[in-house]
């Protein structure tokens, strides 16, 4: 209990100071802390995210940060985005993917750092 | 950049995020920055908003085959919310400047992840 109280801090911190979910530090936390199963862990994080993303966002909305508008933009077609990548994900090479996924989130983190 | 294309990238962040199992956030924040022009902290914000229907949606699949313990995400995410004070309280102190960097290395260190999972084979 303790240890899920802890992941949920950890996680809410990190989420509302990246912008993310917090499932990067959720998921192994469950899986090496708790031995959660990598499938029950990831689901687990996602309920675990929709709560934490919750209190980020009003937080930041409570602080004038948030621009709907924006969000919308891209929160909208991305909810379409994870519909067709549960479809297809049978005849997506993920394998194959990963590589190039990787090389995407590098080089944009190196754009960042810059 | 053009609104359809930030729709465009809204639309590969989802469809990446299903796949690899990162939340949309990794991507939207960057794609708000570099693609809408808005600041890191602006940006991370809105993203946190932008998560909330995919992470519903993700949550709602995964409910129906019975995968979430809902005892520990409810642990987590009520937990979750102090640490979310602490996330934005420091998120608007730091530079816009240093706040982007610190992104610029999480992002690269996602990327190192999902490499070592993927070779592990889950």
């Amino acid at each position: 209990m303790s240890r899920l109280v802890g992941i949920g801090l950890l996680a809410g911190f990190f989420g509302a100071l990246f912008g993310v979910g917090g499932g990067i530090v959720i998921v192994p936390l469950l899986v090496l802390g708790l031995s959660f199963e990598q499938r029950r862990a990831s689901a687990t994080s996602l309920a675990a995210i929709l709560l934490a993303s919750a209190a980020g966002a009003v937080t930041y909305a409570l602080h004038g940060e948030v621009k709907p508008g924006a969000a919308a933009f891209v929160g909208i077609p991305a909810v379409a985005g994870v519909l067709v990548g549960a479809a297809l994900q049978q005849r997506i090479p993920v394998q194959r993917l990963t590589i190039g996924f990787a090389v995407l989130l590098t080089a944009v983190g190196a754009r960042l750092l810059v | 950049m053009t609104l359809a294309l930030v729709a465009i990238v809204g639309l590969a962040a989802g469809l990446l995020a299903g796949l690899f199992g990162v939340g949309g956030g990794i991507l939207f924040v960057p794609t708000l920055v570099l693609g809408l022009g808005l600041t890191q902290l602006h940006a991370e914000a809105s993203s946190l908003l932008a998560i909330l229907p995919t992470a519903f949606v993700g949550t709602w699949r995964q409910r129906r085959y019975g995968n979430v313990d809902l005892r520990a995400a409810a642990v987590v995410g009520i937990a979750s919310i102090l640490g979310v004070e602490g996330g934005v309280v420091v998120a608007e102190a730091l530079p816009e400047s240093v706040l982007r960097r610190l992104f610029g290395v999480l992002l690269i260190g996602t990327a190192v992840q999902i490499v070592w999972r993927s070779r592990r084979g889950s």
